[in-house]
């Protein structure tokens, strides 16, 4: 589990981080998003792999190390989702703009040559 | 009885939150009313910033809860805290006295550039705060945020093809930076198991190495995403260009966001790698002493090759990041002091000149500093025909804003009388401070390297400070007079004013920021404090 999680992990910051150096901004917003999911299963990794394991006490229940898992992880990773979502949502704004102003997709607002 | 004095201290985030939201609803035409209950929100932060810092001058035990106020009621390593110490309070009114003159100055005409300039502006004030405030990690993230989020908006408040192009790119280093935020705040939750920055430096010594490594790497990550904002030199290249497009009461007050990321990097560096931390004592400050010192020779280069004022100003920028990141970094315990006063004259003038910068550009040809640099390496050409304004008197308007331009230019040279010299000497002062036996063993290359950078910086200010002035004010090619109204001048007055009263009162501010340093050094005190805070009611 730890393997494939790591391997995940790895592949979207890669892949994140590569698109971002691109000159689209499309690119760049999708490398963006990439690395925001990486990100966020790292922070998630962080509380330990646990499988059947709840946060949450089950109620009137006695808190038990061995049978639940970190909660504050959980709570981290929501709120970076959600705040990573909104930027995502403003830059794709952003975006458009630019697109509007220079008529380019291009980062910098106009082609290079050779691209 | 003194209930709500418990409750001043989260004031300064929730005041402007709450009148960001009220103020959105407003009709976009009534911008007079508000701009007015923005400013007077923002007023109201500034006062209630200023009782704070008498409190927290007076001592902590003055302090209501002793500078401690538990979200919730939950006491520190499980709640989220807010701390108020000298340095948070000395951040804080500096915050929120840049953003009142920006404030006032937008009123006069920007604010009606585009939609919701004042809910962004009070969204800004609040993030601000709030970092400086809190004393956890995450919360410092959504802080950072809220303020990155409002930054963006403002960049892009008068939109056109250059602010959008600017603000994309900031847009983009700064999300990047984010997600490495996160990645080093969770890489010390799962190493060292807290958020809690008080809790963090009591913890990190008792580790083990294995997680000691972890915790170090995670701190790295962070200091990276804290340097981008810092503009560290190979992580700054947004900056400039950012700040040159930003309209001038956004670019004014973002003077004080290079800031933020220096503020958590002296507060972290010093709590959690202070002299408790064990092993971990002192990490990385070779990469903040070498950082730093190349910030400031690429931020000198680049205010000498500045054409136009607006990248001379972000330049300026860096080359005040730097001096700071530098002196925090060499770990002279007597600098620190130094630093901080630097800190608050440099980001003042800073904030002074990017609202000056528009008023004396006003009315003149974009392409006019290009001009007149391209006619200084080509020599001049036009001697004969200026001949006719000889005598002239010069007008109020011009005498007012030269002679704030020439303040301007003293003090992000450092030249005295003014505090720009003052914190200057106060640095070099600090790392001279040992026996003179000493003084040829003790001092590194780098403490050579770094006043010498620290001179040679003010030497490029001054030259490049010099021909704008002249070709702008002396030898103005179009000799046309900017209008402008009360409103605009006065902020810039008011701001070169503050720094002439920290000159006159240097005194006094420097036995504060010596109390500041103090106590900074102590980190176990501060810890002490954080962590055994009463519950409110529990007495």
């Amino acid at each position: 589990m730890e393997l494939i999680l790591s391997a995940g992990i790895g592949t979207l910051t890669a892949s994140g981080v590569y698109l971002l150096l691109r000159p689209r901004t499309y690119q760049v917003i999708i490398g963006l998003s990439l690395l925001s999911f990486a990100v966020n299963l790292f922070i998630f990794g962080m509380g330990r792999l646990r499988v059947n394991a709840p946060p949450i006490l089950d109620p009137g229940g006695v808190g038990d190390l061995a049978r639940y898992t970190d909660p504050v992880p959980q709570a981290l990773v929501l709120t970076a989702i959600v705040i990573g979502f909104a930027m995502t949502a403003l830059f794709l704004v952003v975006l458009l703009a630019s697109r509007g102003f220079t008529g380019t997709d291009h980062v910098d607002g106009r082609e290079q040559r050779g691209d | 009885m003194t209930d709500w004095l418990d409750h001043l201290l989260i004031l300064p985030i929730l005041l402007p939150l709450a009148v960001a939201a009220v103020l959105i609803p407003i009709n976009e035409r009534d911008r007079t009313l508000k701009g007015a209950i923005g400013f007077a929100s923002t007023l109201v932060v500034f006062i209630l910033s200023m009782i704070l810092m008498r409190l927290a001058a007076a001592g902590t035990g003055s302090l209501p809860g002793s500078g401690v106020y538990q979200l919730g009621n939950w006491p520190a390593p499980f709640g989220i805290v807010l701390v108020l110490d000298r340095l948070s309070a000395l951040m804080l009114c500096l915050t929120s006295g840049l953003a009142l003159a920006a404030q006032a100055y937008s009123m006069a005409r920007w604010h009606t550039a585009g939609h919701h300039f004042h809910s962004l502006f009070q969204l800004l004030v609040a993030g601000l705060n709030g970092a400086f405030l809190t004393g956890d990690l995450f919360n410092l993230f959504v802080f950072f945020e809220m303020m990155l989020a409002a930054s963006y908006g403002l960049l892009l408040h008068g939109s056109g093809p250059l602010r959008v192009k600017a603000g994309l790119h900031y847009i983009a280093v700064n999300l990047a930076a984010s997600a490495l935020f996160l990645i080093g705040v969770s890489l010390i939750y799962g190493a060292a198991g807290t958020l809690n920055m008080a809790d963090l430096a009591t913890k990190l010594a008792a580790l083990e190495p294995r997680s000691r490594t972890l915790v170090e790497m995670g701190s790295a990550i962070l200091g990276v995403a804290f340097l981008v904002k810092a503009g560290m030199w190979p992580l700054s290249f947004w900056l400039p260009t950012a700040y040159a497009a930003a309209t001038p009461p956004v670019a004014g007050v973002f003077a004080v966001l290079t800031k933020v990321g220096i503020y958590v990097i002296i507060r972290l560096h010093l709590l959690v790698f202070g002299t408790a931390a064990g092993a971990s004592s002192g990490f990385g400050q070779e990469w903040l002493v070498t950082g730093g010192m190349l910030t400031i020779a690429f931020g000198g280069i680049g205010v000498l090759a500045s054409q136009a004022m607006g990248r001379l100003a972000g330049y300026s920028v860096l080359v005040s990041s730097g001096t700071l990141l530098a002196a925090v970094g060499l770990g002279h315990d007597g600098m620190l002091a130094g630093a901080l006063f630097y800190l608050v004259s440099s980001t003042l003038t800073i904030g002074a000149f990017f609202l000056l910068i528009e008023l004396v550009e006003r009315g003149r040809d974009a392409g006019a500093d290009v001009l007149a640099v391209t006619m200084e390496a080509y020599g001049d050409f036009d001697e004969d025909e200026e001949e006719e304004e000889v005598g002239a008197a010069i007008p109020g308007t011009m005498a007012v804003l030269g002679l704030c331009f020439c303040l301007c230019a003293l003090l992000l040279a450092g030249l005295p009388p003014l505090s720009g010299f003052i914190a200057k000497f106060a640095l070099i002062s600090g790392l001279f401070d040992m026996p003179a036996a000493e003084l040829a063993t003790a001092m590194s290359a780098a403490d050579w390297t770094y006043v010498t950078l620290l001179i040679l910086s003010g030497l490029a200010a001054m030259i490049a400070m010099n021909r704008i002035g002249i070709r702008t004010f002396w030898a103005s090619i179009e000799g046309t007079i900017p209008r402008v109204v009360v409103i605009e001048i006065t902020p810039v007055v008011v701001l070169l004013g503050a720094c002439i009263f920290l000159s006159l009162q240097a005194g006094p501010a420097m036995r504060y920021m010596q109390a500041t340093a103090d106590d900074l050094l102590a980190p176990l005190t501060h810890s002490e404090r954080v962590l055994s805070a009463p519950r409110a009611g529990s007495q």
